[in-house]
């Protein structure tokens, strides 16, 4: 099993936590074209290899980023 | 160029090869790259190489390279339940998952090779009156659609698998399942074979260990004249370049790595999917059996082991590994669907990499890039729809225009908020 590390609450098992995908930029509401917007709800980039992506603990109820090896599943350092 | 037939296998042949002790004639040769093909699929797998054979049965396109990074079906074709089915919930999926099981269904004659296809029966067991209704609701759209599915009670279901518990006891009690006769599982490995055997037989070249490093486009709005508006004109490899006017991504997980390679995006995220097998018994569960608020589901093979299925994992990864909680997992749910497997031992598990899309649909045919052609986002249901879209990819490949069948699953839907929601007829709650 993953082991997340928390910010708050440190390491602790990926069931405590709720995946939230890879983390990308919203483009602002009042100014995006239909198609950038599609764009931004759909398309990944699914990297394989470093990924910035975004986690909710259930425990501390937070949500952060992370980096994290999507080929070998090891974790970067938190980022709030 | 003339259709030419592999070596036919038959009783005889094996009693002469038995009694002189000759080896058997290779499935497909090996061969050395060559400078330019008329098409390049990658992808080794049932996708890649149903789409190869049908390229030179229907449309005698044959100077045709697969190249897989590893062994042909060693992804996805290999990996899967083998379980095949067509009860799905669109109409636009139906057409596919209903070809693609009309032709495993022929396949064995086809292709004269076995692939212990065996028609079976799928019950989806309802246990509860919310889910009897959504097994109700997938009936009536099945019907329309000409499929056979069908909604049945307690009695019946223990009519088809005795050693199930009907009892009101039970921990998760049965009241009733969709039933779906012409389900069944057949064998996944064996499927691959048939297809490269006979496409090779025609001309087509498999090229084992070959990985697609890039591929060479020219004229696109990107760097290296990659991206929209461009055409492609062949690729890198690590056993050197090869030029083509067509390449075709067929491969499912790392569908994404390919595609960027072309600076086409696709709304695809790669999760895995584990199963695992028990040690062989004898045969007692003569259908497919799922469950899906149990997240799992089950069929006996000829050999007798129970090969088990669950829910794609929770975090995308492109990691193969598989992971202890899984097991413990659908251990728990298993015993609380058939408590009489108890002692049996788990032989081993493994996972394969699932494409999955926002709509739970594929993308296939045209993109934006010339030449370049995608069979992707089969996410969980790639192998049951593998001869069927293979057959629709060729048809799109040689007219260069989407396939009336493929043109609901285009990538231009995203764009156009023309989803395809397939979700609802996963086997289990994903």
């Amino acid at each position: 099993m993953l082991l997340v590390p928390c910010p708050n609450c440190g390491p602790r098992d990926a069931s405590d936590f709720k995946f939230g995908g890879e983390s990308s930029s919203r483009p602002d509401p009042r100014t995006a074209t239909p198609e950038q917007w599609r764009d931004y709800v759909h398309l990944k980039t699914n990297v394989a290899g470093n990924q910035k992506e975004t986690w909710y603990c259930r425990g501390c109820r937070t949500y952060f980023s992370l980096h994290r090896d999507t080929v070998t599943n090891i974790f970067g350092a938190p980022q709030s | 160029m003339a259709r030419k037939k592999p070596a036919r296998y038959s009783a005889f042949d094996l009693v002469k090869r038995g009694l002189k002790n000759e080896e058997w004639p290779r499935l497909w040769d090996h061969h050395d790259l060559n400078k330019s093909y008329d098409a390049i699929i990658i992808g080794g797998g049932v996708h890649g190489l149903a789409t190869a054979y049908y390229l030179a049965k229907d449309h005698g396109i044959t100077n045709v390279a697969v190249m897989d990074k590893g062994y042909l079906g060693g992804g996805g074709s290999g990996r899967n339940t083998a379980i095949v089915r067509s009860n799905y919930l669109t109409p636009e999926g139906i057409n596919f998952y209903n070809r693609s099981l009309e032709l495993y269904g022929s396949m064995a004659t086809d292709h004269n090779l076995n692939v212990m296809f065996s028609e079976r029966g799928h019950l989806t067991l309802a246990h509860s009156d919310a889910s009897l209704r959504t097994m109700r609701w997938r009936a009536e759209v099945n019907k329309l659609q000409n499929i056979n599915s069908l909604v049945i009670g307690p009695d019946e279901v223990k009519k088809i698998v005795p050693s199930l518990d009907i009892s009101r006891d039970a921990a998760h009690p049965i009241e009733g399942a969709l039933f779906h006769p012409p389900g069944g599982i057949i064998r996944h490995d064996a499927v691959v074979w048939a297809y490269a055997r006979s496409a090779a037989a025609m001309g087509t070249q498999m090229h084992q260990k070959t990985e697609v490093l890039d591929i060479i486009c020219e004229g696109g709005s990107g760097p290296d004249g990659k991206g929209p508006g461009g055409k492609v004109t062949g690729v890198r490899t690590n056993r050197g370049d090869v030029s083509a006017p067509v390449v075709v991504n067929c491969t499912a997980g790392w569908a994404t790595l390919i595609s960027d390679m072309a600076g086409v995006k696709l709304p695809i995220t790669t999760f895995t999917l584990q199963a695992a097998v028990t040690e062989p018994v004898k045969v007692f569960l003569p259908a497919v059996v799922v469950s899906g608020s149990l997240h799992c589901y089950v069929s006996q093979t000829d050999r007798g082991e129970l090969v088990f299925g669950a829910a794609v994992d929770p975090v995308s990864t492109y990691s193969m590994r598989g992971t202890f909680e899984f097991t413990e997992n659908l251990a728990g749910h298993i015993l609380d669907l058939m408590p009489g497997v108890a002692k049996m031992r788990l032989l081993r598990q493994w996972a394969g990499l699932c494409d999955m899309t926002p709509d739970y649909s594929p993308v296939m045919g045209v993109t934006p890039v010339e030449g370049f052609y995608v069979d992707v986002g089969w996410g969980t249901y790639g192998f049951k729809a593998g001869p069927g879209s293979g057959e629709a990819m060729a048809n799109t490949i040689s007219s260069g225009r989407n396939a009336d069948i493929i043109a609901p699953f285009d990538l231009a839907r995203f764009a156009e908020d023309r989803l395809v929601g397939e979700k609802g007829a996963a086997a289990v709650g994903h």
